[in-house]
């Protein structure tokens, strides 16, 4: 029972992840109707802001201290992060809660630049084939990640989580289950910082007259257009704000998974199968997809299942998505009518 | 009408999509060689009727019958291969390819079925195909412009080719989906005397029309369909004098 | 009949032999006539030549090409290993293999189309690609990757009673192909030959013709009593065996093969030479591939210092920051320059570099009076 728990847990996490990155690449694709093969790279960015962040609030002055000494008898160097110098202790505090901070640096950054995307080269794709949507997105997500390579080199750097989070909870006792359950602190708190997420977002879209026309516009593009509501300045603020999700999404992930170049796409390429299976076009099958196949994977993980079935942990999404689209069309939540002839 | 004559049987067929009854208990018969027409208001589920007879949806009840084969169970290939044709509402032809190819290609499924793996042959040498498909689009006044690509033609001229893609078939059964819809005077009375010499071919066929001229100058025939039920059905002098008839097309003006 | 071309295909044909055999003599002055080069161009061009036989005929966007790559060049380093070092067998059992996979995969994928097609082959190539540094490491020695030993059976080579000692080389009938030698080069290029004749065949076909069709419109294609699904097996298949084929010269050339081969980059790397050259035309692929492999060769060796060297003219205010910038599209940053040109291309030109030759003829046409209206020889990139 409690190895049960445990493997729902872990799988929520990662759960988590892959639905806010489907939940962006499916407004965008709902709205815009435009295939995003770059959304992946836009989480990585995300991630690439909380270490750029740390970065900068680390950056050290070196000074020699005399009066101290190495082992082996020459003078100290001692390092102190200018944050550090100029704020004290408040300083201290900022560099040990560098990731969350983090998210206050990477929603303009990524705000600005999905709008740029979406205005430079995005618009003007609405209207082609969705083979030329993949490619065009696909070549930009190259680019975004070379650049990223070039700038960062090509390992993985790990962040870590605030001090006071780094430790494991005990969830058993939280929820009255008595004993044990250990689970880290931060996947927790990821847990509830992507619920809160994904709760935003389907509140923006419910309760704001933004949000409802953009729900129109998913439904119906061409009479939303007709009505004379600016559909183009909408389209940016959905992508901008898809692109936003996926940013955070990104920097929050880091202290579970350092970030690499090449994160953003392995993220991809799960989360297109994440919206396959919930259902192109369904927000609601996004989230539910992206959870389930996060716990399915942790599952898959376990030992006594590797057991059974050797290699089952490398394949089971993969395995998920075919069976899924061979029996299920539209994936368990899919309308009616979204990319079919 | 003697049973054996009867080419196509469509018995007691219903269809509904969500709430709406598209067709209800709809029972017609089409006996070989004549030309059976269906009128209707917009929206009587003529199009559906013979969506339901090439496989493209299938019915909640009843069945329908070709040549003696229920299709309940066919591929909407098999039944062309079982030698029905259709010429859709909305043209459907291929635009990125050239008129001859367009003709072409249905004239190499009637010869070599359903799927034939010829890799190593090449189109060029089947002179008899292609001399059949200029003779087809000749017929049909588009010869000369033979090399253009089709998604370049007009809506009526797209008509008049998939009407060209159907024929070289020689299909037994051919189904017109308003087949002048969008088309000039001049066409359309080009078409009527194209479809008079098929007749001439013996091939049966069913045609939806909204324009009486071309009904009555063709049709042996006519069935009337009224928001999913036949209302009226007999020759068209008949039918032309049926109250029921005025009923359903005024019913739909005043709507 | 089945070696029947028209006229003017067997000039395309000959004249394709022709370029492609006098590579060597040709690509002097461009510094890229060594074959360990040339072979590379070849081993993309048939890659990228099946490829689009998949793509550029029906408009099926496959995303796990890569897959059959890597296949093949397992299947090649096996039959190395335990039959013999004569390149027929293994090439020949690559392309079985990779044929028999492509029939399963494709089985299942074709049953959608679209984006779920493309995402149902990516699926595909990623479980390959994982197992292989898993479950699969019996056969594919995972990250180490596939290699000749001294232990190897080679059961064939030891009844003829081959020489040991040192590991052997890949031959045909003792001349030695492996090893970036000339030899190996123009194997690859009779390959290549062989495989751009059966393209020929099959885009003149009947078959090919019903390929096109069936990527114009699948409805039409139904209703006029086509069995659709055959049609697009075979040729998923027949692009699939291509890749097995240029999968097993990769392991002929160099005989090794790891499961980097079936990542995702790769698999998207075939489908921008296929772009990059011209989707549903026939040289354009093969042009796109030997595009990129040069570009690849040229960029990849830059580095800052030849940079430096290059600007050296430059006052060193202007020639620093100019370095800095362009250093990150050479060397490592190579695949940078790679997905700005793919941006560019499918903005600017889908219809890739045959496009853009059929472009600029078009202008010389019209300066001279002949302009002929729009006809069949175009084709749409995609879907
Ligand atoms: N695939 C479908 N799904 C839902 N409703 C349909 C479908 N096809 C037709 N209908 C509806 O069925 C009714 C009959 O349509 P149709 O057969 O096209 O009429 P018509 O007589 O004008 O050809 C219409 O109200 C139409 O909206
Ligand atoms: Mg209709």
């Amino acid at each position: 029972m409690d190895a049960i728990l445990l493997q729902i847990l872990n799988g929520l996490d990662k759960g988590g992840a892959y639905a806010l990155i489907a939940l962006g690449l499916t407004l965008v694709f709902g709205t815009l109707g435009v295939v995003n093969f770059a959304h992946g790279a836009l989480f990585m960015m995300g991630a690439f802001c909380a270490v750029g962040f740390n970065k900068l609030l680390t950056l050290q002055s070196v000074t020699i201290d005399p009066s101290q000494t190495t082992p082996w008898g020459s003078p100290m160097e001692v390092r102190q992060p200018y944050v550090e110098a100029w704020l004290g202790e408040s300083g201290k505090f900022l560099v040990d809660y560098s990731v969350p901070a983090a998210i206050l640096l990477a929603i303009p950054v990524m705000l600005l630049f999905g709008i740029a995307m979406e205005r430079g080269i995005i618009r003007h794709f609405y209207k082609r084939p969705h083979s030329e949507q993949i490619l065009v997105t696909f070549g930009l997500a190259i680019v975004i990640q070379e650049i990223i390579k070039h700038y960062f080199g090509a390992n993985p750097i790990p962040q870590p989580a605030p001090a006071a989070f780094r430790g494991t909870a005990a969830v058993g006792e939280l929820i009255g289950l008595g004993n044990g359950l250990p689970y880290p602190w931060w996947r927790l708190i990821y847990l509830f910082f992507s619920l809160s997420i994904i709760g935003a977002v389907f509140a923006f879209l419910r309760f704001t007259t933004y949000g409802m026309v953009v729900r129109a516009g998913m439904r119906d593009r061409e009479t939303v257009g007709l009505l004379g509501i600016n559909i183009e300045r909408r389209f940016t603020v959905v992508f901008g704000l898809a692109s936003v999700v996926a940013g955070v999404a990104g920097v929050m992930y880091t202290p579970i998974l350092p970030p690499d170049y090449h994160i953003g796409m392995e993220f991809l390429v799960l989360s297109f199968v994440v919206v396959v299976v919930g259902g192109m076009g369904s927000l609601g099958g996004a989230v539910l997809a992206g959870f389930l196949l996060g716990i399915l994977q942790s599952f898959a993980s376990m030992n006594e299942v590797k057991a059974i079935i050797p290699g089952i942990d490398q394949i089971i999404i993969y395995l998920v998505a075919v069976v899924v689209l061979l029996t299920l069309p539209r994936g368990l939540m899919g309308r009616a009518g979204v990319m079919e002839e | 009408m003697s049973d054996r004559n009867i080419v196509l049987h469509v018995a007691d067929v219903s269809k509904r999509f969500g709430g709406l009854k598209a067709l209800t208990d709809v029972d017609l018969s089409v006996a070989e060689g004549t030309v059976h027409a269906i009128i209707g208001p917009n929206g009587a589920g003529k199009s559906t009727l013979l969506n339901v007879c090439i496989g493209r949806i299938r019915p909640d009840q009843g069945h329908v019958v070709f040549a003696g084969t229920t299709l309940d169970q066919q591929k909407p290939h098999e039944i062309n291969q079982l030698g029905v044709s259709r010429v859709f509402q909305t043209p459907e032809i291929f635009p990125d390819l050239t008129l001859l190819d367009n003709v072409m290609i249905p004239a190499f499924a009637k010869r070599d079925g359903a799927y034939r793996f010829h890799a190593l042959q090449s189109v060029e040498s089947e002179s008899e195909i292609r001399d059949s498909a200029e003779f087809h689009l000749g017929d049909v006044g588009l010869l000369e412009r033979r090399h253009q690509l089709a998604g370049s033609l007009s809506r009526g001229d797209k008509r008049r080719l998939e009407l060209a893609m159907c024929l070289i078939q020689k299909p037994k059964l051919l189904l017109l989906d308003e087949p002048t819809a969008g088309m000039s005077r001049h066409d359309t009375n080009m078409t009527i005397e194209l479809l008079k010499r098929i007749k001439a071919r013996g091939m049966t066929k069913v045609i939806i029309e909204h324009d009486m001229h071309v009904v009555f100058s063709l049709a042996d025939r006519v069935s009337v369909l009224a928001q999913g039920r036949i209302i009226a059905d007999g020759l068209p002098d008949e039918v032309r004098g049926n109250p029921k008839v005025k009923e359903a097309y005024l019913g739909e003006a005043h709507a | 009949m089945a070696f029947n071309l028209s006229k003017q295909d067997w000039l395309l044909f000959l004249g394709f032999a022709l370029v492609v055999l006098t590579l060597p003599i040709s690509l002097q002055p461009l510094g890229a006539a060594y074959p360990a080069l040339m072979q590379k161009f070849c081993i993309f061009g048939i890659f990228a030549l099946g490829f689009n036989i998949l793509f550029g005929l029906t408009g099926y966007l496959s995303f796990g090409h890569a897959a059959f790559i890597g296949i093949g060049s397992y299947a090649a380093v096996w039959m190395f290993k335990l039959l013999t070092m004569n390149a027929l067998p293994a090439i020949l059992f690559s392309m079985v293999v990779a044929g028999l996979v492509a029939m399963v995969i494709g089985y299942v994928a074709l049953r959608r189309s679209g984006i779920y097609f493309s995402i149902l082959t990516l699926a595909f190539a990623q479980m390959f690609y994982n197992l292989a540094y898993s479950v699969l490491t019996p056969l594919t020695n995972g990250e180490t990757g596939l290699q000749l030993t001294l232990g190897d059976p080679r059961v064939l080579d030891r009844m003829a009673g081959a020489a040991t000692g040192g590991l052997p080389r890949v031959e045909l009938f003792g001349i030695g192909l492996s090893g970036g030698g000339y030899a190996g080069f123009y194997f690859c290029a009779i390959v290549l030959i062989l495989c751009f004749f059966f393209a020929i065949k099959i885009f003149r076909s009947p078959f090919g013709l019903m390929l096109r069709a069936l990527k114009s419109n699948q409805n039409r294609m139904r209703y006029t009593g086509f069995n659709n699904r055959p049609y697009l097996l075979a040729a998923f298949v027949i692009s699939g065996v291509y890749a097995g084929l240029a999968g097993s010269l990769m392991a002929v050339t160099d005989p090794l093969a790891g499961a980097e081969r079936m990542q995702w980059t790769a698999s998207g790397e075939v489908v921008l030479m296929t772009i990059l050259g011209g989707a549903g035309t026939l040289v354009g692929p093969i042009l796109g591939a030997a595009v990129i492999k040069y570009f690849e060769n040229i960029f990849s060796a830059f580095n800052e210092q030849t940079l430096h060297r290059i600007f050296d003219f430059l006052p060193d205010s202007i020639e620093n920051p100019l370095v800095s910038g362009l250093s990150l599209f050479v060397g490592e940053g190579w695949h940078l320059t790679l997905g700005v040109i793919f941006v560019l291309i499918v903005i600017f030109l889908p219809g890739g570099i045959m496009e853009g030759f059929r472009r600029i003829s078009g202008l010389f046409k019209r300066g001279g009076g002949g302009g002929k209206p729009a006809v069949a020889a175009h084709a749409q990139p995609a879907e």
